[in-house]
């Protein structure tokens, strides 16, 4: 590692780094790793309502909650319903926060901070409080969205009731709600690129297009690979959008994996099911992760 | 109890007690609460309201986390769980000498699901039951000046009706059944003799006779039209029960007064409501006690005022009370005479209904196995599972939720 | 000024055009909040109030015990922020500025461990949280968000810039470790710590699924599960919960634009910072 060469000078401090740390470690290990630990234990009991009375009634049941989450339908419509959020929804993020991005950073634009700052307000919001807003922006009868769309001749559209609709609507919300975020990192990527590049590209007489493809994108891989996979790992932990607008329904249609967790656990109290369903999650996030980094040292 | 310690340094002798009240009933009933505390000067009420969509969970983390209340409204069908987790005090002793509250007053179903293994742990604050709903000018057409009586007049009535409406050309669905709904094919189970589950509550006996007259009969409604097989045909239940195109439906009481409000103005008067058909001659057929009761945790400590909060509105002149602001039914006869019931023609139904009740079993999963049931009922409504495939795997359904029941039982951990 | 271009004039429509939808959802909840009751839900929907009245905030602030809520919420995310701060500058300078045995691989364990999804433990943390006897209580809200990996790589990766120097000369001068931490460090990451602080404050005050389910009491609520809570009985009331969500959303966002400067600046220099690391840390393993 090239940083390596910098800690020649320093001497061996070993204690003192350790105690800096042991807050951190501490807290990490007592309410993290512990909790991960259990829960991966839990996942193979039957930890239950009646274990709740009575702990003496669990039972260790080996991969039996594992098998039984594959055989569960509705584990099958909050997985495609979740890999329609990710697949969907998560592009879809990248490319708008993409879009703002450039746009934001073009040379050509003025009041860039005030741009900047009124994009990013929506991710300072919380959830619940704009889902309010949003559930009165979706309603079928007498909601701004619909309202707007009857200029255009668009026919009344149920966005939260139709089961084909609502989690398209649950996407765009979570869109607004986010895409200023990754839109701040990418133009701290775009600033890092040097202006060099496009005055020889220009030279060379490129098109913005071509300068685009040749130089911006490239140059911004790292960048985008970061956050593809921060944008992916969120988004596979759909939860609150759900929860608040449609608690899962109209017929199941924006069940997520966390909300089954959820409703598994907190709700039946079937702890040991839910920690399988939530271990059964980690392994897709990891699958999808390593897939990531596999395709991104191919591309280097 | 931070909470209490602070309110009774301001009045030094007053007991606070907490009471949960979900969804509405929450709200509206601290309407009631300044008639109680003027009544009981040493006792002061925090109502707490718990939205219906997070009561279960709230309440069961309350009481993994020890912070329970002292006073909560239970739904019906999960009073065996918290029982099963010893969350809840038995009633009787507090109850026994009370002027208010005579158990013999409640209506004998109701009362029936408070009482687990002879243990009264509930008083009915509300019931809630189903009833039919129908359009009396339809039915007329149709030449029936009666609501059906029987599963076999109603299936005549729904043949009728489906005819004229296809001489017409007109559509129609005489009896809409949503796919979504468990109560109805479980009060059919229930008329058809019941015991949905067997040994000892331990298996699923959905493919036994009884369940499967119900099933079957359910599946000729929706094969034959006679009910819409998905939700997604009927978008607003008040606008297609004003233009006909559904005739009857099997509902509870919150409804009279959204029929009320919701209907077209021409068909306002053309509705009416009866008890439901019965398998057999013996009508009303059975239906089934929900609603909720009021119970008393186990770590309260204050289990005497929380006793008193619960005898003052279970009774008769609180249940009357409740009953105008909220419109959920008394559950004791006794208040049924007021004229604000008694004069309300579509309750008169929901009054005979009451006396034909079946309790459900008493088991903590119930409400799992039930959630479970609207899937079968949507592959038999749309024809996906004939009913022996959808009973047969609805009881090994059944029977794997049942699984640590029955081995606790067989361990003889529980009874 | 620079002369009008066309092409000037469609990147400014396009910028303007999704600030607009951007801010309408929020403009339309403040507007919202300010009308009688009945207003907003009529057709077509109102962008200005007819009639301003402030009752709404009134029933909530006397009625609703939103006040109540909104010091909950404060002792929760002030708690988190500061404590959480405090022990992830320690940690991340120990991993930047100090040579011990096994940081490296500790270090990329704790990486990894950004890969799982905090619901995994959230059943067992709530399990545990009890037997400590924290369910319902301030402490059992604070301590999951104690110690953030995300916040210690942030940390490491920004105090990683500061030069040795500055430490050795202290060192020289015979100051402790926790004065060289204390008046060197802390002040040369100030940057990243406001951004940290901001990021913080904002993932608490925000987080909704924890809240509601460690705090089983009302009187303990956060604004956000307060706000859940009442659209289950209030969901009719439209302009009583639009004043609710501004409530909630109002602090936060003032105190994001006080400090924005700082905040992008850390981001912006944390993140492109960081990102350099992230690409070679994931390739070694």
């Amino acid at each position: 590692m090239s940083t390596e060469k910098s800690y020649r000078r320093i001497v061996d401090r070993t204690a003192a780094a350790w105690l800096f740390l042991s807050p951190s470690l501490a807290a990490i290990a007592v309410f993290f790793v512990v909790p991960v630990l259990s829960a991966l234990v839990m996942s193979f009991t039957d930890f239950d309502i009646y274990a709740l009375g009575d702990l003496s009634v669990v039972r260790f049941i080996g991969f039996e909650n594992y098998r039984r989450i594959f055989e569960l339908p509705i584990f099958w419509s909050a997985l495609r319903n979740t890999f329609y959020f990710v697949l969907v929804g998560g592009p879809l993020s990248v490319a708008v926060s993409l879009g703002t991005a450039l746009m934001v950073n073009a040379k050509l634009t003025r009041f860039k901070p005030l741009f900047r700052t009124i994009f990013f307000l929506p991710v300072v919001t919380s959830l619940v409080a704009v889902a309010v807003v949003w559930r009165y922006l979706y309603h079928p009868a007498h909601g701004i969205l619909n309202y707007l769309l009857s200029f255009a001749g668009i026919a009344p559209i149920d966005w939260l009731g139709n089961p084909a609709i609502a989690m398209p609507a649950i996407i765009v919300l979570a869109v607004w709600k986010g895409f200023g975020y990754n839109m701040l990192i990418f133009i701290a990527g775009l600033q890092n690129i040097p202006d060099e590049l496009y005055e020889a590209a220009h030279m060379d007489g490129a098109n913005a297009w071509r300068q685009f493809v040749d130089i911006t994108l490239p140059m911004l891989t790292p960048t985008s690979v970061f956050v593809v996979m921060i944008t992916i790992i969120g988004y596979f932990q759909l939860f609150a959008e759900p929860y608040v607008m449609t608690q899962g329904g109209p017929l199941n249609s924006t069940m997520s994996i966390v909300l089954l967790m959820y409703e598994q656990g907190f709700r039946w109290w079937n702890m040991g099911f839910a920690a399988a369903i939530a271990f059964v999650l980690f392994v897709v996030i990891l699958i999808f992760t390593l897939l990531q980094m596999a395709l991104q040292r191919r591309m280097q | 109890m931070l909470f209490a310690s602070g309110c009774q340094s301001v009045r030094e002798q007053r007991t606070t007690i907490s009471f949960w009240g979900m969804g509405t009933e929450g709200e509206r009933v601290k309407v009631l609460i300044p008639e109680f505390e003027r009544t009981h000067p040493n006792i002061h009420v925090v109502v707490q309201q718990i939205p219906w969509t997070a009561a279960h969970e709230k309440l069961l983390t309350a009481y993994a986390g020890e912070s329970t209340p002292d006073v909560c409204q239970l739904g019906n069908t999960w009073l065996p769980e918290f029982t099963m987790l010893k969350a809840l005090e038995p009633l009787e002793p507090f109850l026994r000498q009370s002027s208010l509250v005579t158990l013999n007053d409640f209506f004998d179903g109701v009362l029936k699901t408070n009482i687990i293994d002879s243990t009264l742990y509930g008083i009915p604050w509300y019931v809630d039951t189903r009833v039919l709903f129908y359009r009396r000018d339809l039915l007329q057409a149709a030449g029936w000046s009666q609501p059906p009586k029987t599963w076999a007049e109603m299936m005549r009535l729904c043949a009728s009706m489906k005819e004229q409406a296809k001489a017409r050309g007109i559509k129609c669905y005489p009896l809409f059944l949503p796919t979504n709904e468990w109560v109805p094919a479980i009060a059919l189970g229930m008329q058809a003799g019941g015991e949905l589950l067997r040994q000892n509550k331990t298996l699923g006996n959905f493919s036994g006779p009884n369940f499967r007259k119900a099933f079957t009969l359910m599946a000729d409604i929706y094969r034959n039209d006679y009910s819409p097989s998905g939700m997604q045909l009927i978008i607003n239940l008040y606008n297609s029960f004003s233009d006909g195109l559904v005739a009857m439906y099997i509902t509870g009481p919150w409804n009279i007064g959204e029929f009320s409000q919701r209907i077209a103005p021409d068909v306002r008067d053309k509705w009416m409501t009866a008890p439901l058909p019965s398998m057999d001659s013996t009508w009303p057929g059975a239906s089934l006690p929900l609603g909720t009761s009021l119970v008393i945790f186990r770590q309260s400590r204050h289990k005497k005022e929380a006793a008193q909060l619960i005898e003052f509105l279970a009774s008769r002149e609180q249940s009357l009370a409740f009953y105008k602001i909220t419109g959920n039914l008394p559950p004791r006869k006794s208040a049924w005479t007021d004229t604000s019931l008694a004069n309300n023609r579509y309750i008169q139904a929901f009054y005979q209904q009451l006396q034909r009740l079946t309790p459900l079993p008493q088991v903590p999963e119930w409400e799992q196995i039930v959630i479970k049931l609207q899937l079968y009922v949507e592959h038999i409504a749309t024809n996906t599972m004939t009913v022996d495939e959808a009973l047969r795997r609805f009881d090994s359904d059944t029977d794997r939720m049942l699984e640590k029941r029955r081995w606790l039982v067989e361990t003889g951990k529980i009874r | 000024m620079k002369r009008l271009r066309p092409s000037s004039i469609l990147l400014h429509a396009g910028l303007i055009v999704v600030a607009l939808v951007t801010m309408t959802p929020v403009l339309w909840m403040l507007s919202a909040s300010f009308m009688a009751p009945g207003e907003a839900s009529s057709f077509p929907p109102p962008f200005i109030p007819g009639r301003f009245t402030l009752e709404h905030y009134r029933a909530l602030a006397d009625r609703l015990q939103m006040g109540r809520y909104f010091i909950n919420s404060m002792i929760v995310a002030g708690a988190v922020t500061i404590i959480s701060l405090f022990f992830n500058s320690m940690a991340g300078y120990a991993f930047a500025k100090f040579r011990f045995k096994g940081r490296d691989s500790m270090f990329r364990f704790l990486l990894s461990g950004m890969v799982v999804p905090a619901q995994v433990t959230m059943l067992p943390l709530f399990l545990l949280l009890k037997t400590f006897g924290f369910v319902n209580t301030y402490m059992g809200a604070i301590i999951p968000g104690l110690a953030s990996i995300f916040g210690i790589f942030l940390i490491r990766q920004f105090a990683g810039s500061i030069p040795d120097s500055f430490i050795e000369a202290a060192q020289i001068d015979g100051a402790s470790e926790f004065k060289i931490y204390r008046s060197i460090i802390l002040p040369l990451c100030r940057p990243i710590l406001y951004t940290l602080a901001l990021f913080t404050f904002m993932g608490t005050w925000n987080d909704f699924m924890w809240p509601l389910i460690i705090m089983t009491d009302d009187s303990r609520y956060t604004l956000p599960v307060a706000l859940a809570n009442l659209m289950g009985e209030h969901a009719l009331d439209l302009e009583l919960m639009m004043a609710g969500s501004v409530i909630t959303i109002l602090p936060v966002m003032i105190l994001f634009l006080v400090f924005q400067r700082h905040y992008v600046r850390g981001i912006m220099v944390g993140k492109s910072n960081a990102l350099s690391q992230v690409g070679p840390l994931c390739a070694d393993e």
